[in-house]
């Protein structure tokens, strides 16, 4: 029996469904993220667990128990907000004691829980100071302690970490992870960035518009997305309008317009005639100058449109003598200087014929 | 914030029955029904000894208003009370903008000094506050004149102007003028083109906060004026507590009343068509 | 920072316009003369006058007993109409609440006035001008308790439930202890406009009752002594350290207020 099952619920504001009969059970102990574009229904879920929305339809299940009429405060369930939503008239300790208090624990345990809570997220010097002197981490921090201190079978977390500046983020990223795997507590984390998703997380479910479009671990979801939609959500991906010519379970051969055959990856479900695309990642693609030739399978001529300098890597946008626009992305980690193609260079993408993942829909 | 099931719904709209209803309760009793009662008691006949004639004796009557229409003194004092509440609030303007200029480009902790310095003169009761002009204005031989009139409207209702002004202009991005400066504006014409039309409704509010005050006074006409300096205030004053007449102080008052709302309804459309509030 | 000359020549005269003809009240309550014509000498005489005068005695009384009831009662009514006014807005609450606060007094004090005597058939007196005093302080104390509510993150009173704390507990633990600053200069502001209060109390206050204000009018009327002048600067003392009191309280809630 999983931790959380949802089971069918939906959602409806007015004419707009924003959750469209979704279902997903969440293990015990996991990292789970519910990834997707403002408006997705994501937030709407999460709220609907944490007791601050009702389903339409369907049911929330919390250790086998049905959730439907236990209110916010009942529910062993704690959320960090986006705002952080520490409470200005009290200290961090008096925060973080709050749930304990409302809980009724002893004095003494309040102090002796508060104590291990600010420990943990290493504020243990900043216990009397109030939420108006802590910097923006900081504050993250005591709101992850508030959230944890009364060990909740499940901690939401809703875009905790928008606000924060790029290296913050990356720097709280790494202890959110760290923190998971020590408490051991079930995260459900919100956000619709997806770099953030796929470092942080056991399992993502990708929705858009009110439905999960793939729930699957993260390299599940890179490397074999199952629509357009997380392939292109998701990183960036290079989609070729392809027709199958021939599938067996080496492989597929693909005829492209244009372009002639492509060789992919077997797909179980592809038969002779289906029309899709195959969708390849930047980094599969392999750019050499005109003249010279890799060797992979799969090689096609075009001219270099954009090429775009990132130190550490350099993505190229070619397009190819067919009209169609290709992204590949060149490691620049060769010795010495790296060689670089110009605006206008005749060049060949090539890449492997396992390479890439068709889609048909 | 509302939230979850049907007892949870079921306590949440009892909370705000609760919370609610005692205020309201209150106002609709003592603010409301007398608010209807005058506008009622305007179409009665007046008792025989002041007050109202009771209304088995009399049945409605149009006779206040009759008597106002027909004696165009009344039109007269109307237009009086509203071109003293004009001029003072124009005065008002006058001396609240700099000043509300001034404190807003001075320093964070100076500025709550100067604010409070600005409150502190309001805080005493106002009939002292005209008491004090009276003693002025004696030996200056300007006492009972409208001129003594206007000052002490202005002196009484000025911190009404200079507060909202100043919390307009308060939020005025310093980088707008810069920016006006950079595009080769002069120190008039920035003001004209940038600060002057973001204040307008800061400008506006205080009007209000002026004007409607203003044309309802009476204490200080009564005690700044002389005997052709009365308002609308005074008449309201005189019907009910000196003649008595009360039907007429009531249609006076609904008049007055309809002069606010036309005021406060001006104000409002204004407000909204700039796109700001 | 460039302040230019001119604005602050207005200013200091517009400072001067607003302090010193209440300098010139004070002034003269010390003077030892019959008038506020010209400056004869030092004396105290006038407020010894004051405390031996029982008719400005009694109306003191009135005054500051009326101030402490109505403010109490319209603290409480005003903070819950300001709840009520942030977190449900209904539809008819913010015309209720505020015309009160907008309207010209007269037409407040006339209204109430013809309630009283016509429908109520009450003799005009203590409750009379107590009830008017509760009903046009009630906005003031909404208004500054909704600023205050207005200035916090919505979110936290989510948090709370989601913590744990029931809707009670949430108003009591929360709620509550972040509002008191704006209950408190509420408090004041309706003290200090219930002291200061003339039109309204001059209309509903019938006969044989008189407040501080309407002292000091019938005196200006009637015959006018320094006594008056003395009357004048201790109640602007008093009025003073209210206003400072509540600045105290909630410095930014009253600027946000107006």
């Amino acid at each position: 029996m999983a931790l959380l099952e949802i089971r069918s619920i939906t959602r409806r504001f007015g004419k707009l469904e924003a959750v469209k009969n979704v279902s997903l059970d969440i293990e015990s102990g996991q990292f789970f993220t519910l990834l997707g574009p403002s408006g997705c229904g994501k937030t709407t879920i999460l709220r609907m667990i944490a007791g601050f929305d009702q389903p339409d339809e369907g049911e929330l299940y919390l250790d086998g128990q049905p959730l439907a009429d236990i209110p916010p405060e009942r529910r062993p369930v704690h959320t960090v907000f986006q705002s952080y939503a520490l409470f200005p008239h009290l200290t961090v300790s008096g925060n973080i004691a709050f749930p304990l208090e409302m809980a009724g624990r002893s004095r003494d345990e309040i102090r002796r829980r508060t104590g291990e809570a600010l420990a943990l997220v290493h504020l243990e010097d900043k216990g009397d100071a109030f939420p108006h002197e802590l910097s923006g981490g900081q504050k993250q921090r005591v709101a992850l302690a508030r959230g944890l201190v009364n060990k909740p079978r499940l901690l939401l977390l809703d875009e905790p970490l928008g606000a924060l500046d790029a290296k913050l983020r990356e720097r709280m990223q790494g202890e959110l992870i760290a923190l998971q795997r020590e408490v051991g507590v079930t995260f459900v984390f919100v956000t619709h960035a997806q770099q953030e998703a796929l470092a942080l997380s056991h399992r993502i479910a990708v929705m858009n518009e009110g439905r999960i479009e793939q729930l699957d671990v993260p390299e599940a979801l890179y490397c074999t997305p199952k629509s357009r939609f997380v392939a292109d959500f998701i990183g960036t991906i290079n989609l070729i309008s392809a027709e199958v010519l021939e599938a067996d379970r080496h492989g597929l051969r693909l005829d492209a317009a244009g372009l002639g055959e492509i060789a992919a990856p077997p797909l179980a479900s592809a038969v002779a005639g289906m029309r899709g695309a195959l969708a390849v990642r930047p980094e599969h693609l392999r750019i050499a100058g005109h003249a010279e030739r890799i060797g992979l399978k799969n090689h096609f001529s075009g001219t270099v449109g954009e090429s775009l300098y990132r130190g550490d890597v350099t993505v190229y946008k070619v397009r190819l003598d067919n009209g169609l626009l290709l992204e590949a992305l060149a490691t620049n980690a060769g010795p010495g200087r790296a060689r670089f193609h110009e605006i206008g260079d005749r060049v060949s993408i090539e890449w492997r014929h396992d390479a890439g993942v068709f889609l048909d829909h | 914030m509302p939230v979850s099931s049907s007892t949870t719904d079921r306590s949440a709209r009892l909370t705000r029955w609760l919370v609610t209803a005692p205020p309201a309760v209150f106002l609709v009793i003592f603010f409301l029904i007398p608010a209807l009662i005058m506008a009622g008691a305007s179409f009665r006949e007046p008792g025989e000894f002041g007050g109202l004639a009771p209304l088995a004796e009399s049945g409605p009557s149009l006779d206040a208003y009759r008597f106002i229409l027909d004696d165009v003194i009344y039109a007269w004092i109307l237009a009086k009370s509203f071109a003293i509440a004009g001029l003072t609030t124009v005065i008002c303007l006058l001396f609240a903008y700099p000043l509300a200029m001034l404190i807003v480009r001075s320093p964070k902790r100076q500025r709550d000094v100067f604010i409070l310095l600005v409150i502190l003169p309001f805080a005493s009761n106002f009939l002292i506050r005209i008491y004090a002009w009276m003693i002025i204005l004696g030996p200056l031989d300007l006492l009972y004149s409208p001129v003594a009139v206007v000052v002490g409207m202005v002196y009484v209702h000025l911190p009404f102007m200079i507060l909202p002004l100043y919390t307009n202009l308060e939020k005025h991005d310093p980088a707008l003028l810069e920016a006006a400066q950079d595009l080769g504006a002069g120190k008039w014409a920035g003001f004209w083109r940038v600060t002057w039309p973001l204040s307008l409704p800061g400008v506006l509010s205080g009007s209000s906060l002026v004007f409607i005050p203003v044309l309802g006074m009476f204490a200080v006409p009564e005690l700044l004026g002389g005997t052709g300096d009365l308002l609308m205030g005074n008449l309201i004053k005189e019907q009910f507590l000196d003649n008595r007449d009360w039907p007429l102080g009531a249609a006076l008052s609904l008049l007055l009343t309809l002069a606010v709302l036309a005021v406060a309804g001006l104000s409002a459309v204004l407000t909204r068509n700039r796109g700001q509030t | 920072m460039k302040r230019g000359f001119w604005l602050w020549t207005a200013t200091l005269a517009t400072y001067a316009f607003l302090y010193l003809p209440l300098a010139v009240v004070v002034l003269f309550s010390f003077n030892d003369s019959e008038l506020n014509a010209s400056w004869v000498g030092f004396t105290t005489r006038w407020y010894g006058k004051l405390l031996g005068d029982a008719g400005m005695l009694q109306a003191a009384a009135n005054s500051l007993l009326i101030a402490i009831v109505s403010s109490t009662i319209a603290t409480v009514l005003g903070t819950m109409a300001g709840i009520s006014l942030h977190r449900w807005h209904p539809r008819f609450m913010p015309f209720l609440v505020l015309t009160p606060v907008a309207m010209p007094e007269i037409l407040l004090g006339v209204s109430l006035l013809l309630f009283f005597r016509q429908v109520l058939d009450l003799t005009l007196g203590l409750l009379s001008i107590l009830v008017a005093h509760i009903t046009f302080s009630i906005g003031f104390v909404a208004i500054i308790v909704r600023a205050r509510l207005a200035g916090m993150d919505e979110s936290i009173f989510e948090a709370a439930r989601d913590l744990g704390a029931t809707p009670w507990r949430t108003f009591t633990r929360v709620t509550f202890p972040l509002i008191v600053p704006g209950i408190v200069a509420g408090f004041l502001m309706s003290f200090t406009l219930s002291i200061d209060d003339f039109v309204i109390t001059f209309f509903v206050a019938g006969v044989g009752v008189a407040t501080l204000p309407l002292q000091i009018y019938s005196m200006i009327k009637v015959a006018v002594t320094l006594e008056v002048n003395a009357i004048s600067t201790l109640l602007m003392a008093l009025t003073l350290t209210l206003i400072a009191l509540a600045s105290r309280f909630a410095p930014d809630t009253l600027r946000k207020a107006s």
